[in-house]
């Protein structure tokens, strides 16, 4: 366990993934089985318990300290199971007689048998014998809130990279896998031949599209490509197939390969037939697509109600067929594919599925008018929801990862403002000596004439060399820091006018501004303008009415 | 005579009036006891200093030759007399030459401890219990989510995380005067033998330490060495420098932190702290809890920290105990600043 606490507590404080990869791999190799296995489990999220509540965690604090004490503890640490993690006192009868620290896989084996009776008096045992971070490693487990920045896929590529192994190879086994995942290792150490996966449901890696520039066109014919809309939700793959006892097995998964399936019990019922589809999964009220200020209402929930499935009901459409019953479609071409699409879709006859429309057109300036203009280049109502187009090659293949030439995403122009830079940031790992987060306002009118409200905050986008020129400004113009913020000249005549971009904007009681920008970046700096004529709030609620204008409530626990 | 005859705080500090002197003044004064040589305990001005002659010898580093009218050393054990009051000296394990003073007045004690621990430090004398009638504590680390361990610890996780990245370059924010030393001590203690760089604005001190018989490795000076060539390396610099441009000198840096605060996350991220050390030279909760009980003080004041929970504890002992408001203390590593200009050249 205190291994295992030592690998989570690194990763917290670590921000870049290649080094979070290598502290990873770096416990995989060091750690034997069964150890190691659980740990992958739990950094992917595979380990699930009858969670202890924090009600628990608090009684457990309260039999052994002063209550005066702790509540000035938990008022300068602000958060529980840290609190109890560092203030916990070890019970004294033990100091003479300590029994070992336990391991990782004594915890999550006694913890999958435990009775909730049990479990007090378990946890207070954990507690005495674990130091301080092992104890906060345990309460993170037991409580169910890692929180870590380590993604499922993030874990499993630390795994691959043990053995020298695409992630997606072990991407493609993964479901059939079960913790400890002895399998796995004894494969990725090469003691064994590859698991074989025997889901009948399996994720099937990813094909994505690269961004076209205005210079690819010249090289690129019409005739070899077909156009879809470019939908604002999220990618997955609906996939079913029929399991040992014939029974009809469905899975959802994002395009990292995360089975989300849980998340979506709505659209699973409909997936009847055996077949891989690729598609976009989208929120649809009354047969309009929502936007993806709504659709996020649905994503990262850990309980689906009623209510939400009612309110959001959720809908997939679909691009592409993987998987046709049992025959693997990836090797034909496009065309070939979309027409067996077309007819699978045809057979399912669900209101929860359809089809990507095609956009017809002879000619790339076709294409460029249908793109400026979805409404009526067939996209209609739905219009608000394009993010602009894709186009696939006639013959494309369906290849893993980003294949050059094949298929090419042409984004609908960004919305763009001109704000001015209000405060500045540390960024974190190599940028932490730079002021690198930027949080940047336009003007309104208050009380005492017109004066900047926050609006976004933005930390790419920008050149390394601007991002010198930024840090030398920030630092010659500071006028109050506040930790590792720094407040920064702007005023009418003096401050730094920044062209952010954005793709869309919603409603937002938590920002002062009222405003929230989806996806902002620094698109361009503005040093030839002066901050007062900068945008002002009218032009951005301005821009907020031309969009969807159904308000999502905010999430209760974001 | 009741304690606070004795000793009294006043804006310039602590005051002896029946010693005519004041315990680490934050202003000028006629005569100072000082306890320890950080800037918030040792300041320059007053008329005449009573120290340890480690103590002195830091103030004047830092101050130049006329940091005071006139100076006297005191040693550890050694008693003196100050007007109605003598005070006697005793190692308080903080930094080089830290003390404790205890002053007597007719049949009654004070042990004034300035900051203190009572951990393992081999780069100074160790602390030692002083019984008393009322102890004066530090309440710098006075929650009990403050716990340290044992430092030797601490290292090995910096040590684990160089042979980890050996293409980067691991840069330790340390307090100037005593916490450095100390963390270069420990990691030559846990075997690590190739050269230590330090930052221009540690030399000194650094220096100084080893000319006291502390043997520290080689040390060199980090100022001109190529950016290749610090792959691989630890560097000790002082906290501020450590999210300075100072530190695009090195290849892709593991930012590490040496301080008791390391033990809470929240303060650890809002640093861009990667690499927490929880290496303090105050004592920790369990600490000040052992010492209070162990002088055998009936009645505790609580200086500079987390006063409401010692105080807190004390009382639910049957101890007299109440906060003293002394101003002008702080936490020495979230004040250390450099000099202008030091730190891009250093």
């Amino acid at each position: 366990m205190n291994r295992f606490a030592e690998l989570l507590d690194r990763l917290t404080y670590e921000p870049r993934r290649n080094n979070k990869l290598r502290l990873i791999t770096g416990y995989f190799r060091e750690v034997s089985d069964p150890d190691r296995g659980y740990a992958l489990a739990a950094l992917t999220g595979a380990l699930s318990f009858k969670h202890a509540k924090a009600g628990l965690i608090r009684d457990l604090i309260a039999s052994r300290t002063d209550p005066v004490l702790f509540e000035l503890s938990y008022d300068y640490v602000g958060d529980l199971s840290e609190t109890v993690a560092l203030m916990w006192p070890k019970a004294q009868d033990i100091v003479h007689n300590n029994p070992p620290p336990p391991t990782l896989t004594e915890v999550v084996t006694t913890l999958r048998t435990l009775g909730k009776a049990e479990l007090p008096a378990q946890l207070t045992r954990w507690l005495d014998e674990l130091d301080e971070t092992g104890r906060w490693a345990l309460l993170k487990l037991v409580t169910g809130a890692m929180r870590i920045g380590v993604s499922a896929r993030l874990a499993k590529t630390a795994a691959a990279a043990l053995g020298d192994k695409d992630p997606h190879d072990v991407e493609l086994i993964w479901p059939g896998l079960a913790s400890p995942y002895g399998e796995l290792f004894a494969w990725l150490e090469g003691r064994a031949e590859k698991p074989v996966n025997r889901d009948p449901a399996p994720f099937r890696p990813v094909m994505l599209a690269h961004a076209i520039e205005d210079s690819d066109f010249a090289n690129l014919d019409a005739s070899d490509f077909v156009a879809e809309w470019k939908w604002d939700g999220i990618r997955i793959q609906a996939i079913s197939g029929k399991g040992d006892d014939d029974r009809i097995v469905t899975r959802l998964y994002s395009r990292t390969g995360e089975d989300i399936t849980g998340s979506f019990p709505d659209l699973t019922p409909s997936l009847r037939l055996p077949g891989a589809i690729d598609g976009e999964l989208l929120v649809l009220r009354e047969g309009r697509v929502q936007s993806f200020n709504v659709l996020q209402q649905r994503l990262n929930r850990k309980s689906v109600t009623p209510k939400l499935m009612k309110e959001y009901p959720i809908h997939l459409r679909a691009y592409d067929l993987l998987s046709d019953g049992e025959t693997d479609l990836r090797e034909l071409p496009f065309e070939q594919r979309r027409t067996k699409l077309e007819r699978f879709i045809t057979e399912l006859d669900d209101d929860r599925i359809d089809l990507s429309d095609q956009i017809p057109f002879a000619t790339w300036d076709a294409l460029t008018a249908a793109r400026a203009d979805p409404v009526s280049a067939g996209a209609g109502e739905d219009a608000d929801a394009v993010e602009g187009v894709m186009l696939k090659r006639r013959d494309s293949a369906y290849l893993p990862g980003r294949p050059k030439g094949q298929w090419w995403k042409w984004k609908r122009d960004p919305h763009i403002i001109d704000a001015v830079l209000m405060y500045a940031q540390r960024g974190h790992g190599k940028r932490s000596s730079y002021y690198s987060d930027y949080t940047f306002g336009v003007w309104t009118a208050g009380e005492s004439g017109d004066q900047l409200v926050p609006v976004g905050k933005a930390y790419f986008g920008f050149t390394d060399e601007e991002l010198l020129q930024i840090d030398r400004f920030v630092r010659r113009n500071t006028t109050e820091k506040f930790g590792p913020v720094r407040h920064v000249t702007h005023e009418p005549d003096k401050g730094l006018v920044l062209e952010v971009a954005f793709e869309g904007l919603a409603r937002s009681p938590r920002h002062k501004s009222g405003v929230a920008m989806r996806f902002p970046r620094i698109s361009r700096l503005r040093w030839d303008k002066p901050p007062r004529e900068a945008d002002r709030l009218e032009t951005l609620e301005r821009m907020l009415k031309a969009e969807t204008t159904i308000a999502p409530p905010e999430p209760a626990t974001p | 005579m009741r304690p606070q005859n004795i000793l009294i705080p006043v804006p310039a500090g602590l005051r002896c009036k029946p010693g005519g002197f004041h315990i680490d003044p934050v202003r000028p004064v006629e005569r100072a006891v000082i306890t320890h040589g950080h800037s918030d305990h040792a300041r320059p001005g007053h008329g005449h200093v009573l120290a340890t002659q480690e103590t002195l010898d830091m103030m004047r580093l830092r101050y130049g030759d006329n940091f005071a009218g006139s100076t006297q050393a005191i040693a550890y054990g050694e008693t003196v007399k100050l007007g109605d009051v003598t005070v006697s000296c005793h190692p308080a394990g903080h930094v080089l030459g830290s003390a404790q003073m205890a002053v007597t007045c007719k049949d009654i004690c004070i042990v004034a401890s300035g900051d203190y621990k009572d951990a393992h430090d081999p780069t100074c004398t160790p602390f030692e219990v002083v019984p008393c009638d009322v102890f004066i504590t530090e309440a710098t680390f006075g929650l009990p989510v403050f716990r340290h361990g044992n430092a030797a610890d601490e290292v090995k996780k910096l040590l684990a995380s160089v042979a980890l990245f050996p293409e980067r370059a691991h840069l330790v924010g340390a307090y100037s005067l005593g916490k450095a030393q100390r963390v270069i001590k420990l990691i030559r203690e846990a075997g690590y033998d190739a050269p230590i760089y330090l930052h221009g604005a540690m030399e000194k001190i650094t220096h100084y330490y080893q000319s006291r018989g502390i043997d520290l490795g080689e040390l060199r000076p980090v100022k001109g060495v190529k950016k290749a060539d610090l792959a691989g390396t630890i560097t000790l610099a002082p906290p501020s420098a450590t999210s300075d441009v100072w530190t695009r000198r090195f290849p892709d840096p593991v930012t590490a932190f040496a301080s008791g605060w390391m033990r809470v996350r929240a303060r650890a991220r809002q640093r861009g702290v990667e690499l927490p050390l929880v290496i303090s030279d105050h004592a920790d909760w369990d600490g000040l809890c052992a010492t209070i009980g162990a002088t055998g003080a009936g009645e505790i004041w609580v200086t500079h920290g987390q006063e409401d929970a010692l105080v807190h504890w004390c009382q639910s002992k049957g101890l007299t105990a109440r906060p003293l408001a002394l101003v002008g203390y702080g936490d020495e590593e979230e004040e250390e600043t450099l000099p202008p200009g030091e730190s891009a050249e250093a």
